[in-house]
């Protein structure tokens, strides 16, 4: 049996903090909209993503300067203005894998704008590859070692907590900028700045950590990755505004958007971003709080205003997780299209050529995939054809193969690309691509061996 | 009649682990998806898509229920060769699961389909 317990209400004072963005590309103009119109204390922009600090670790070794995310002079440029005008501190992971010149760019942009005295704190420590990569400690996914690894290791990041975030606002930084925190701590650590909670504050960092989880993916709480026609509808999804949290200083929240934007803030749009890739959810462990959202409630108070409380927490684990990012050979892929009566023959024809091409050419490849798009590629055979299956009036051919050399994972699209004039009739809009590949893996290490660092540079 | 008719889904990823919701939208409802909805049935209708093991978690509060699904996304979003690298669209397919019509929240006529 589950115990929910009620706590007592008591906000003596309010903090507003909103999300501007759920990830590294997302939609730019939703953050102006909250930082001109939403009168907000903090705006955070959660941008880091588990491969992108490992493509971000390989910009940085070709170029000292680089590895912080594409996109950060653009979101800077667009809400650094308002956001001073409305006395609003911006907390973004947005250095991924080189904050300290994150920071810098932040200056040279706060000085192109003319905006001067803005304090920036880049956060820095996360960087663990020179002390996992000869250790023994164990790979989760494997088992075997992280020495193992040899070359192929690239980057290992700690997920770092709220702690230095906190620090960073307590010496009066407008904006903290940091690698690999952990999504809900970049919230957290704001939350636990302006009201005071104590590091051991088990409660009330759970429920911090609810308000970060709710946020951290911006406009998937308010109507974003919801809308199904005829079950679930959404208004106006093209100008989907980005979420509010109203947060009281006992861990109370209302999670709203700024009025007259788009979406929707609704119980079922929060209930599915409370259970969203969340495991047990009486356990979610973060570098801050083993959070405990097994209790928690959703309850509308006013249009486009929810209520969410009952989170709790439990202490933190003596271990952080720690990200790495591996070099696991090629990938390449080749697509092409069929039309008509007869386009799955067709294209299941094409299909049996490719697979006989490759092995004909002696291209050498460790895994396989033969999709047909608009009949089979999501979900295999067995569940497409549920009910009967149909014929559908076009399909996509789609091989995708692994490979150890990038001439290997070329020659795959190619094989595709030649069913134009080698292949079945009347195939079309071929594209062909090759990567190579950046597996992630994952490990723990000792809170103890993990350091954190704040740099500050003022415009 | 299908889960879709009670319920909404979201997935989500890490690493090789998909994790699917599944919420009642009427309260009443949860103790069909607790009966109906079972980590075996949920095993069973992904079926060669998911080589792991399948593990529920209930959270009545909610209404709701999340399945958690291990080696379910090909190694990993990173390196996965699917189209589908996250497994976003399996929320989908398992509300096309058939449970039975018991649903206490469709005994009277049902409003139109907006939920």
């Amino acid at each position: 049996m589950l115990l929910c317990s009620r706590f007592p209400e008591a906000v003596v004072k309010q903090v507003r903090i909103g999300a501007g963005a759920g990830y590294s590309g997302d939609r730019i103009e939703p953050a102006i909209e909250l930082a001109e119109k939403g009168g907000l204390d903090y705006l955070v922009f959660e941008c880091l993503a588990e491969r992108t600090i490992a493509l971000a670790q390989q910009a940085k070794l070709k170029d000292p300067k680089a590895g912080y995310d594409p996109l950060l002079a653009e979101r800077f440029r667009a809400v650094l203005r308002p956001c001073r005008q409305s006395g609003t501190r911006i907390v973004t992971n947005m250095g991924a894998a080189n904050p300290v010149a994150g920071a810098e760019r932040i200056r040279a942009i706060a000085g192109e704008l003319g905006l001067t005295g803005l304090k920036i704190a880049a956060v820095t420590g996360d960087d663990v590859l020179s002390s996992v990569a000869s250790s023994d400690y164990r790979i989760d996914e494997t088992g075997a070692s992280a020495a193992d690894l040899g070359d192929s290791l690239i980057s290992a990041n700690a997920y770092i907590g709220a702690q230095a975030i906190t620090e960073a606002l307590a010496d009066g930084a407008d904006i903290v900028i940091t690698g690999r925190a952990a999504d809900p701590s970049l919230f957290v650590g704001p939350l636990v700045h302006a009201f005071g909670w104590a590091r051991d504050d088990w409660h009330r960092l759970g429920q911090a950590t609810l308000i970060g989880h709710l946020l951290e993916c911006a406009g998937q709480v308010t109507g974003g990755y919801f809308a199904d026609p005829g079950y679930k509808s959404v208004p106006d999804l093209a100008r989907l505004g980005f979420p509010i949290a109203e947060v009281g200083e006992d861990g109370s929240v209302v999670v709203t958007k700024v009025a007259g934007s788009g979406g929707q803030v609704t119980p079922a749009t929060c209930k599915e971003q409370i259970l969203y890739e969340i495991h047990d959810p009486a356990r979610y462990l973060t570098p801050d709080v083993v959070a405990d959202f097994s209790c928690v409630t959703v309850e509308e108070i006013g249009f486009d205003r929810v209520r969410v409380q009952g989170a709790s927490g439990h202490p933190r684990t003596g271990t952080l997780k720690v990200s790495l990012g591996t070099i696991e050979g090629f990938a390449g892929e080749g697509q092409i299209s069929y039309a008509g009566p007869g386009a799955r023959a067709r294209g299941a024809l094409a299909l049996e050529i490719v697979r006989e091409r490759l092995a004909l050419t002696g291209v050498r490849t460790s895994e396989l995939r033969f999709d047909l798009i608009g009949a089979n590629a999501l979900h295999g055979e067995r569940l497409s054809n549920h009910g009967g299956g149909h014929e559908p009036y076009e399909v996509r051919v789609r091989v995708a193969g692994r490979t150890d050399s990038l001439i290997e994972a070329l020659r795959i699209g190619n094989e595709v690309e030649t069913l134009y004039t080698n292949g079945p009739a009347g195939g079309g809009g071929v594209t062909k691509s090759a990567r190579e590949v950046v597996g992630i893996l994952s490990t723990l290490i000792p809170r103890e061996r993990v350091a954190t660092a704040i740099h500050y540079v003022e415009s | 009649m299908k889960l879709r008719e009670i319920a909404h889904s979201r997935t989500g990823d890490k690493g090789n682990t998909s994790s699917i919701s599944v919420i009642a939208y009427e309260a009443a409802d949860y103790a069909l998806l607790l009966r109906h909805v079972t980590a075996e049935r949920v095993k069973a209708h992904f079926g060669e898509l998911v080589a792991g093991e399948v593990v529920r978690y209930e959270i009545p509060s909610l209404g709701a229920l999340n399945f958690v699904l291990r080696q379910a996304l090909g190694g990993g979003v990173t390196r996965s060769l699917a189209l589908d690298t996250h497994g976003k669209g399996l929320s989908s397919t398992l509300l096309d699961l058939e449970i039975p019509d018991e649903s206490p929240s469709r005994t009277t006529p049902q409003q139109d389909g907006d939920h």
